[in-house]
């Protein structure tokens, strides 16, 4: 009986693991194979061709893509947190009116649905000349990491102990200091928590990306993903397409990996105590 | 952050406190100000902008020009030269109440199936065994890769011709004819269940981890010398407990794949069977030369999204009230 | 190589009479098919050895659909960033005021071009765009599977039913599992309505909306028409053809997995292509005809032109790539490499496009006889109206509702979209 139960136990681990991965493991699998291989369904590796990966490194504009991403996702992370940190200590230490209303209306920019700014943002960032350019995703990406990014980080200053921006007052400490001498060093792991989290929400951004830019060159990565088809020979070059979605994934999984133990309590401060 | 004004209360004198207060009250604005104009520029003229645009009959290629026309967008009656009265707008638009019936039924079915299997892996994490670690970073897997790129992976292992599931499927004898997934109209919507069901189940196993990482375990301990079996455990004592925490949960997975629209874009395009509000509204401002109408339903999305945060804060706080 | 560029740019000015003094960069989108880009980035690399400027390709989906709301927002957002757009024969109408007008410009070669898509391209007496190619569909059939059966070439849709079931039985008994009768372009978007109105229209059921503006669809010829297409999927059509477009119906189609295909000429030269399993296999015909009142063969017009944003910041230049790429020469070149049939008349007798590319010449009444999608009457909602109907349609063919409760539904939503007129 025991046995059964610890049997029917580990099977259901199995079952959970192999349909979390067995996705991305048959994307890698397909993107090793070329030609004629990939219409045929395998469920091992069998043939082991690079081709697919040197195409998309060396036909087209991917490279440049990645950077798109990466320049794009970089900075919306550095404004985020900038913005996020000076606003999460007025709103978490000083107390003054409306700021419980600031709060609940911050909370909710983050329940916006995206499509409900898009008509005014399209025409926002044509009327500042914005339209086709990284600006115009990084200024439209802040709709989301913003409220996400000061929500968590007020809740993070808040519970910080009170004794050590006391001692900065008594010391005559501007509010720019205590910011950035006093609770700076210590907001380490929630930087890194929000930022990270902020990182993955602007490097997945899809509708955005692909309303507020038209050339290759100023595509993202997930843009280039979705529209990259049809310029084969015969059929929608899955493999290439393989290719380019495990690159892009990879980094996303191991960050995701080495920092999950940071992750949790980000998703858990921004869910649970909303 | 109550203690925060008490301490200094006590700690500093009263004439350079208010003084002080003062200057604090004066720098919280100016901290706040930067964020505030963003957030205003990016979210909150935008949204006054589309509002406006629902009430105009602007079009995409000539936005200056459009012109005020009251609720025509919403509802209007219009008459035929054969004089019969027809109709017409987005409130007896059946095409928009089908993306609407779409997006409630995706909605309820993703975040329902999401909970109960985010609770059954959540419980399963949450018992001590060897490589448990590993399960925690495989379930991570499907939620850090990019809706977009978990789409194409899907699409591919859903092709008819050469799609691994059906491939699957049909060695095991549960079906006997390679099924069209994202083209028939029976399998387009699971389709698309599928795909979310599978990217968004560790996100909810992760908050209801943590939620049960909160319970003592004692009070599993005393359940069990009560006597009682696991699954009496699991309704009387576990699921009470992390009942906020769930409540929770399935309020921001509700309220998030009510705006569903990437996923739906590229997996099923121009399909009927799982066209989203977020997709109709797309697809009128850009698509179609009907970017008032599109901002019309883009308003409507607004507003019913905005009535269901509040009425599920409203219940939310209601319910987390009496949990306590 | 600066020497080198000014020099070509000298002598580019000296042959194209309005040539731009200083070279310049320019980029061209476009979505097409095949090996499409791949002909024409040859033809652009033509004329930067010709003129010193640089043309880049902005590649897209072969949807036409998709390509046409990137395109419209593009152009809303005046994006100055694409300087020539590839357009479908129907956008004109919809896009005509965000486009340069070319009359005064290219009067000296539109003499060239046959006068019905030149006119199909001109909006209120301005030609915005220049054709590169037109295209009339055809019926692509396995010549070796139909001798080998005894079958002979269907004329009509019942028959291309029957000889597809009889010749799709017999390869599978043979042990071809997966062989199918009839491919063709199922998915919801632009190229369904191009499908469905060839059945309806070969059935004699009118052309969706008549060039007078009536609203013709709701009838039972239409409805009858699409049934027919209805009975095809899961039996001699695979049920993914429900989410076909024109280069999935052609993969199955060049891997020798079915016996006929309805797909537009360019898929004729990569049939015969060497990697291609039906290469010399097969041969092409008319589409077939319905039964009924009015019955006929329809074929819908299609066609790909060149037209110029109002946006771009070298409209010259953009001009002259637009002449350039719609020279006898350059759609001769394309002919040859992709049997896109070309908008130039003389090219329909010329002897090296007969020799290599037979279709051509054969194809030339087929497409002057084609049926236009009523892009023209119903204007800039063109684009609705199209995917109204191919909605109506998909939903049939996906067991939605019967035809004629689709169309009849269909007429009551395009009549309140056509209100007090179009």
């Amino acid at each position: 009986m025991w046995i059964v139960r610890r049997a029917a136990f580990y099977l259901l681990v199995a079952a959970i693991v192999v349909i979390a991965v067995f996705p991305f493991y048959y994307a890698i699998i397909t993107s090793l194979k070329s030609g004629t291989a990939l219409f045929q369904v395998d469920y091992w590796p069998k043939t082991f061709s690079l081709s697919n990966y040197v195409t998309v490194f060396t036909v087209g504009t991917f490279p440049r893509n990645l950077l798109n991403s990466l320049f794009v996702s970089a900075a919306v992370v550095a404004i985020s947190l900038f913005l996020g940190v000076t606003a999460a200590y007025a709103l978490a230490r000083i107390r003054f009116r409306g700021r419980s209303l600031l709060l609940v209306t911050i909370l909710s920019v983050s329940m916006f649905p995206p499509l409900a700014v898009l008509a005014g943002l399209f025409e926002l960032i044509r009327a500042l000349g914005l339209y086709n350019s990284l600006f115009a995703l990084i200024f439209s990406y802040m709709i989301f990491t913003l409220p996400f990014t000061v929500w968590v980080l007020t809740t993070f200053v808040r519970d910080l102990p009170i004794e050590i921006e006391e001692a900065a007052i008594i010391d005559g400490a501007t509010p720019w200091i205590i910011i950035t001498r006093v609770f700076l060093p210590l907001m380490g792991p929630a930087l890194v928590t929000t930022g990270l989290l902020a990182f993955i929400g602007a490097w997945n951004e899809f509708l955005f990306a692909l309303t507020f830019t038209s050339n290759n060159e100023q595509r993202t990565v997930p843009v280039a993903i979705a529209l990259l088809s049809g310029n084969s020979q015969f059929e929608t070059p899955w493999g290439i397409i393989m290719a380019a979605s495990v690159i892009v994934t990879v980094p996303l999984v191991i960050l995701v990996l080495v920092f999950q133990r940071r992750i949790v309590p980000g998703l858990t401060a921004g869910g649970v105590k909303g | 952050m109550a203690q925060a004004g008490l301490t200094l209360e006590i700690a500093v004198p009263s004439a350079r406190r208010s003084q002080l207060m003062r200057q604090r009250a004066r720098s919280a604005w100016l901290f706040l100000a930067p964020m505030l104009v963003v957030l205003a520029a990016v979210a909150g003229w935008p949204l006054m902008r589309t509002i406006y645009f629902s009430f105009t009959d602007a079009s995409l290629a000539d936005l200056e020009a459009a012109r005020w026309i009251g609720f025509a967008n919403y509802f209007s009656v219009l008459q035929l030269p054969s004089g019969r009265d027809i109709y017409d707008g987005l409130l007896v638009d059946p095409v928009w109440w089908r993306a609407v019936w779409n997006t409630v039924r995706f909605t309820v079915i993703s975040v329902t199936c999401e909970t109960i299997l985010g609770t059954i892996v959540a419980l399963v994490l949450n018992t001590e065994f060897r490589g448990r670690g590993i399960v925690r970073a495989a379930i991570l897997v499907p939620w850090a890769i990019p809706t977009i790129v978990s789409a194409k992976m899907w699409q591919w292992m859903l092709n008819d011709q050469f799609g691994i599931l059906n491939d699957i499927l049909l060695r095991l004898g549960l079906i006997s004819t390679k099924i069209a997934w994202t083209a028939s109209a029976d399998t387009a919507m699971i389709a698309v269940l599928i795909v979310d069901i599978w990217k968004t189940t560790p996100f909810m196993a992760l908050l209801i981890l943590a939620a049960l990482q909160m319970i003592p375990t004692e009070i599993h301990e005393v359940a069990k010398l009560d006597g009682a079996n696991p699954w009496q455990v699991f309704w009387k004592v576990t699921l009470p407990l992390i009942r906020p925490a769930l409540m929770v949960a399935v309020i921001f997975r509700g309220l998030d794949a009510f705006r569903i629209f990437d996923l739906i874009y590229v997996l099923t395009p121009n399909n009927v069977q799982t066209k989203s509000m977020s997709v109709f509204a797309r697809e009128n401002l850009f698509e179609f030369d009907k970017f008032a109408y599109g901002s019309a339903a883009s308003t409507l999305l607004f507003i019913i999204l905005g009535s269901l945060t509040i009425l599920f804060m409203w219940v939310g706080r209601v319910k987390l009230g009496g949990g306590r | 190589m600066k020497l080198r560029r000014t020099f070509l740019a000298f002598a580019a000015g000296a042959m194209l009479a309005a040539g731009p003094a200083q070279a310049v960069d320019m980029a061209i989108v476009s979505g097409d098919t095949g090996n499409g880009l791949q002909v024409l980035r040859e033809i652009l690399d033509q004329f930067e050895e010709n003129t010193g400027n640089k043309v880049t390709i902005v590649p897209m989906p072969t949807s036409t659909t998709d390509q046409f709301g990137q395109y419209r927002l593009w152009l809303a957002a005046q994006n100055t960033d694409i300087d020539v757009y590839q357009t479908d024969v129907i956008w004109a109408p919809q896009l005509a005021n965000q486009l340069v007008d070319l009359t005064e410009a290219t009067r000296d070669v539109v003499g060239a071009h046959f006068p019905s898509i030149i006119e199909s391209q001109t909006v209120d007496g301005r030609l915005v765009a220049l054709p590169v190619f037109t295209d009339a569909p055809a019926l692509y059939y396995r010549k070796d599977l139909l001798d080998k059966y005894g079958a002979k070439v269907p004329t009509t849709w019942a028959e291309l039913t029957e000889t597809a079931k009889l010749v799709m039985d017999k390869e599978r008994e043979a042990g071809h599992t997966d062989m199918w009768g009839f491919v063709f372009q199922g998915n919801a978007y632009e190229g369904l309505t191009c499908n469905a109105l060839e059945w309806v229209k070969s059935n004699g059921g009118g052309q969706i909306i008549e060039p007078d503006g009536t609203i013709s669809i709701n009838n039972p010829q239409a409805a009858a028409a699409v049934e027919m297409a209805k009975g095809w999927v899961g039996t001699i059509s695979p049920p993914g053809v429900l989410a076909y477009q024109e280069e999935e119906a052609r993969g199955v189609w060049q891997t020798g997995n079915s016996v006929f295909m309805r797909n537009w000429p360019y898929a004729y030269s990569l049939s015969n292509g060497e990697d291609s399993a039906v290469k010399g296999k097969f041969d092409v015909t008319t589409l077939p005809a319905g039964s009924g009142e009015g019955a006929r063969s329809a074929a819908t017009l299609g066609g790909w032109n060149l037209a110029v944003s109002k946006y771009s910041n070298n409209p010259e230049a953009a001009i002259e790539l637009v002449k350039w790429i719609a020279s006898p020469e350059m759609q001769k070149y394309r002919t040859l490499r992709t049997s896109n049939l070309p908008t130039i008349q003389t090219l329909y007798d010329d002897a090296d496009v007969a020799r290599e590319q037979p279709i051509v010449p054969r194809w030339k009444d087929v497409f002057l006889n084609a049926v236009p999608r009523p892009s023209a009457p119903v204007k800039i909602k063109y684009n609705e109206v199209s995917s109204q109907f191919w909605t109506a349609v998909h939903k049939t063919m996906s067991g939605e509702g019967t035809a004629a409760d689709n169309l009849a539904e269909l007429e009551i939503s395009l009549t309140k979209l056509k209100g007090a007129g179009w």
